[in-house]
């Protein structure tokens, strides 16, 4: 009996010990349409995510109000009309990045891999791809950018506008973690 | 406790832990998520409901330019074509100053009219927070027309008037918007001593969300009695009531409506009206509204 419960303690306390997170509060996100007719931009400076780096799992989580763009009335019409953001404000990515503690070998910056899912207006799609990180002992640096589709999500693109926006959107992610004490 | 079950309790708590870690992290990650206050946007598609204002404002550093086309009675028969032969115009432009604070001008062909605005919102709509948006309308309009009597002494101020409305709006949910628009507006000459120079009416509007891109307005200005005795072209002043149905394409908005008032501003829309609806005095008109960006954002703004 006392074998048992000292192996569990021994194994709780271990799991503790080496469950190290990271938390941003300010990753940047920014999306970019590119179409003869016009390029369409928006970032999102408010993302919030956390990293486990023992177990390689991240997940994000970001208003989607939060996203700015140049011109207001383009900013209305994405969140009224698009991606209907008083139903869905909303997005978030839960996955995985492969071999995650590998960064602590040293400061250089590592080409990893993260898949895990995107739920976005209601809908979820899997994400593949490369991603940068690099260990700062304090802080962990990470980038990666990939592309979706409106149509994945189920975004509806009005006839009027359908040249004006691209049917493969590009994402790209920005994020600066401090450790989560 | 055998061995081997001791192994597999152990293990079978350690994976317990770890299954619903993303869980956690995501929990973690929503309570640390701040409460930013969340404004309601797009109350209604532009800045007129159908003739009137509604509460919408022109963004920072945008300039709306704005055609309104009113056409005649469609019961002038077939060969004014329905009221199309005798069209008006009103080409308006609104500069928003801060994304709570427009200024505007305009002429009217109908009365040849300018008018000034100035369009203050200052209180909006939040979810799960202040109920309404108030937006405040002030406008002085100065008439262009030759004087009807040129032999009296005519005096400049005699072709100003005015108009103030304090808007309230309500978006129920994303189909359906209301509002209010208690009116006043002043001449400072009017046509028979009993005529009040400042006469008030209470509008009331909707907007009715058809599909992502098109919307039905109603917009009626009530014209309590007894505030003017004199007539206009042999009709007695009525109220004003407009249906229009809203198309917006992008940075264009494009309003199709049917209204008993020939005239397209408050001014007229309180006071002037002389349509009756019952017998066919009914005006077709169309706005469009475009949206250019003057001056770009360079920090990201709140919506």
């Amino acid at each position: 009996m006392k074998k048992l419960v000292l192996t569990l303690f021994i194994s709780c306390v271990s799991l503790l010990g080496f469950s190290q997170k990271y938390l941003t509060q300010n990753a940047t996100i920014s999306f970019f349409s590119e179409t003869p007719i016009e390029n369409i931009e928006a970032t999102n400076n408010q993302a919030s995510s956390v990293i486990n780096l023992k177990t390689g799992e991240v997940v994000f989580s970001l208003l989607m109000k939060a996203f700015t763009f140049e011109k207001a009335l383009m900013q209305e019409h994405f969140n009224e009309k698009y991606v209907e953001s008083d139903d869905y404000p909303k997005a978030t990515f839960k996955g995985t990045i492969q071999d995650l503690e590998i960064i602590l070998s040293s400061n250089e910056t590592f080409d990893l891999f993260v898949t895990g899912q995107l739920t976005m207006h209601g809908k979820t799609k899997n994400v593949e791809t490369p991603v940068k990180i690099t260990y700062k002992g304090e802080t962990i640096e990470a980038e990666c950018d990939f592309v979706v589709s409106p149509a994945y999500f189920d975004i509806k693109i009005p006839n009027a506008v359908k040249e004006n926006i691209a049917k493969e959107i590009k994402v790209t992610v920005n994020a600066t973690y401090d450790e989560f004490k | 406790m055998t061995n081997l079950n001791r192994v597999i309790t152990v293990v079978f708590a350690i994976f317990c832990i770890t299954a619903t870690a993303q869980d956690d992290l995501m929990a973690l990650l929503e309570s640390k998520q701040e409460n930013t206050p969340n404004y309601v946007t797009a109350t209604f598609k532009g800045t007129r409901l159908v003739s009137g204002h509604s509460v919408e404002t022109v963004g920072k550093g945008d300039l709306n330019f704005m055609i309104n086309h009113r056409f005649g009675r469609l019961n002038s028969g077939w060969r004014n074509l329905f009221g199309i032969d005798n069209s008006t115009v009103r080409l308006g432009f609104t500069y928003g100053i801060s994304d709570d604070l427009s200024i505007g001008i305009g002429r009217s062909s109908f009365g040849k009219l300018f008018d000034g605005t100035v369009k203050w919102r200052f209180l909006r709509q939040q979810i799960d927070g202040t109920p309404v948006t108030l937006t405040a309308v002030s406008a002085i309009y100065a008439s262009s027309a030759e004087w009807e009597n040129p032999q009296r002494e005519n005096l400049f101020s005699s072709r100003i008037s005015y108009h103030n409305a304090l808007l309230i709006a309500r978006k129920i949910n994303k189909n359906l918007s209301l509002q209010l628009m208690p009116t006043i507006v002043h001449r400072n000459v009017v046509k028979k001593a009993n005529d009040n120079n400042t006469i008030y009416a209470i509008g009331a509007g909707s907007s009715l969300k058809i599909t992502p891109s098109t919307r039905l307005n109603v917009e009626y200005y009530y014209l309590p009695e007894n505030q003017l005795e004199s007539t206009i072209g042999g009709e007695s002043v009525k109220s004003s009531l407009s249906v229009g149905f809203d198309i917006e394409t992008g940075g264009h908005v494009f309003q199709l409506h049917v209204t008993n008032s020939h005239g397209m501003t408050e001014k007229y829309l309180v006071g002037e009206t002389t349509g009756d609806l019952f017998n066919g005095d009914i005006h077709f008109g169309f706005n469009v509204s475009r949206v250019f960006t003057v001056k770009k954002e360079k920090k990201p703004q709140q919506l």
